[in-house]
């Protein structure tokens, strides 16, 4: 199989303007607009995520960052537009289809399964299980020889999570950093084409974040497709190929992560305009 | 006092016709809301409906009580999907409310003028629709020893009855400790999260609420057969909320519970009741505090007080872990 390196590649023949379109794009969103009454959260025009690239998507608080991810997820509908994952029309497509299809996400808020153990978490998460249909539950021969199976694949993901001493441990016991991890570990368990982190880092401390970069870039070296939410810059900064901003429901800006952060439109977005203005001078 | 007659009646009562009711009514109830974190305050509903579903095609429709049997189930899951259908898709507190008024709106119908040729009206129905099931009966002289007593027809159903319950929770067992289960306690934490997985939660909500109603009118079943009668105003809101009492007794999500939170059950109001009847009849009570029209009343006081109690001192029920309770706060 041919190795598609990092987005590196990509990142410098890819024009850096929002909406570009990308060489290999896995997930691409059309004309998507989400209103709340009179509030427009997303009004997407374009947009395309390279296959195989980190892409962080980025902007203050209320930008519209998690209402896009619900609605690519399947978990909002839109107001209007069309996407498509790997070329399929994913409109009215029901969140567990989407999983089904290849993109799953995780959550901002971390959804472990807290009276469920951190091995139940995972072995959840495996595909078409057999032990899952009502009728074959019955039947355990039907099932065991999957479900050792499905195991030991749990068991080395945990192992590379550094949870595997937690195995039987109710997620609940786990810390918040560490829910973050198993749930990313949880979702490995689907074999996703594409990865979709809400804010993987929020509440997780410096050492454990450091792991968690590991496991992202990881990912890409496997050749599957991450796209995340952060607001910690230095880890947009250091793993991802490119970066998308969206402020107030729309994308201003996209580059590799260095223009990105030079780009005025950004900063203005973020600080707001008259960020350097001296306010002694305004009561003047 | 007549010790030995306390110990009789409680004793039968422990392992009596009512203990295996609230038992399948709870079994169904722990499938549903132990395991799949559906509030469902319409397990009535299914008993009602499992209980005319044996009486009437019997009685109006000359049917065997075989064929009954299976219409019965047939329409326990038809009453599953009309719930679930309109409310699985929204949040677990809209079920609650739609179960809680159609069970409610299956007894209405029950005791409705408009269909008294049919379902009896207000009197119910009383016949001889489970002839086909006691004519089996090989124990027809029945059960008398110094503990237990059993009629002949009370005996047949007791025996039959704990080999139902027996099979059904040996089936649950199997089930919720397989992949299936682990999804359905899955959906109980949070359903957006097992969507995220590639579960249709869904179908797993609608499944649970079948197999949980089912086990419900199997419990109708039983309560029709034991008593050869349906009465309307039996298949009230009190008839859930014993169950769930049961229940949480047993300790939710907790394959053993319903059944021995159904004999810990009718063991306390049967022995609260029974001391309290011959306490008064014998003058150990005296009249001026409790007289023998009160007894009914008091006894659902003092077992109101001893819930409270558990409550408060051991609130994971008898086979529960606090600890894990105590995960419910979502820290």
């Amino acid at each position: 199989m041919q190795k598609r390196n990092s987005g590196a590649d990509f990142a410098l023949t890819t024009s850096q303007i929002p909406g570009s379109s990308k060489p290999d794009p896995i997930l691409i969103a059309d004309k998507i607009t989400r209103q709340f009454g009179g509030l427009t959260a997303v009004n997407v025009n374009h947009v395309e995520i390279q296959r195989g690239s980190i892409t962080a998507l980025i902007g203050p608080n209320g930008a519209g960052k998690t209402t896009f991810f619900n609605l690519l997820t399947g978990y909002d509908s839109p107001n209007s537009g069309t996407w498509s994952f790997n070329g399929m029309a994913l409109n009215g497509v029901p969140p567990y289809k989407v999983a089904r299809l290849g993109m799953v996400r995780t959550f901002q808020l971390t959804k472990a399964l807290y009276r469920l153990t951190v091995m139940e978490n995972m072995l959840l998460g495996a595909r078409a299980q057999k032990g899952e249909s009502v009728l074959r539950s019955v039947f355990p021969w039907i099932w065991r020889s999957q479900e050792a199976a499905i195991r030991v694949k749990a068991t080395s993901i945990l192992k590379n999570f550094k949870l595997i001493e937690k195995q039987d441990d109710f997620a609940a016991a786990l810390s918040g950093g560490q829910r973050k991890l198993l749930e990313m570990a949880r979702a490995l368990m689907v074999e996703p084409e594409m990865v979709m982190l809400d804010e993987p880092m929020a509440g997780v401390n410096p050492a454990l974040k450091q792991s968690l970069l590991e496991h992202i870039k990881e990912l890409r070296n496997e050749g599957k497709t991450v796209l995340f939410v952060e607001h910690d810059m230095d880890m947009v900064h250091e793993i991802s190929d490119w970066v998308i901003v969206m402020a107030q429901g729309e994308i201003i800006a996209e580059g590799t992560p260095a223009t990105v952060m030079g780009n005025n439109q950004v900063i203005e977005a973020y600080l707001g305009a008259h960020h350097d203005t001296d306010l002694t001078s305004e009561g003047a | 006092m007549d010790f030995l007659f306390i110990i009789q009646q409680t004793l039968s009562a422990t392992l009596g016709v009512n203990a295996i009711i609230f038992a399948l009514a709870a079994i169904g109830l722990n499938m549903h809301f132990g395991y799949t974190g559906l509030l469902n305050f319409g397990q009535a509903g299914f008993l009602a409906i499992g209980a005319y579903s044996v009486a009437v095609p019997v009685i109006s429709f000359n049917i065997s009580l075989w064929v009954a049997f299976l219409i019965g189930i047939f329409n326990s899951i038809i009453f599953a999907l009309l719930l679930g259908l309109p409310t699985l898709r929204l949040r677990a507190d809209y079920l609650a409310i739609v179960t809680i008024a159609a069970a409610e709106i299956v007894r209405q119908i029950a005791r409705s003028a408009t269909f008294r040729d049919f379902l009896g009206g207000s009197d119910g129905i009383t016949g001889k629709f489970a002839s086909e099931f006691f004519d089996l009966n090989p124990f027809k002289q029945g059960l008398t020893t110094p503990i237990l007593r059993f009629s002949g027809n009370d005996l047949w159903v007791v025996i039959t009855g704990w080999i139902l319950v027996a099979l059904i929770t040996f089936v649950m067992w199997v089930m919720v400790n397989s992949p299936w289960g682990r999804v359905m306690r899955a959906i109980r934490e949070d359903e957006d999260a097992v969507r995220s997985l590639g579960k249709n939660v869904y179908l797993y909500k609608m499944q649970s609420l079948i197999i949980g109603g089912v086990i419900g009118s199997i419990a109708g079943f039983v309560y029709a057969l034991s008593r050869q009668s349906v009465q309307p105003d039996n298949y009230g809101t009190a008839l859930t909320f014993f169950a769930y009492t049961v229940l949480i007794l047993g300790g939710a999500a907790r394959v053993f519970a319903p059944i021995i939170g159904a004999m810990i059950f009718w063991f306390l109001i049967v022995f609260i009741e029974q001391v309290l009847r011959e306490g008064v009849t014998s003058d150990v009570i005296p009249d001026w505090l409790i007289g023998v029209n009160q007894v009914g009343q008091i006894r659902f006081m003092l077992m109101g007080l001893g819930l409270m109690l558990l409550m408060i001192f051991r609130p994971q029920g008898i086979f529960g872990d606090k600890k894990e309770l105590a995960l419910d706060a979502k820290a």
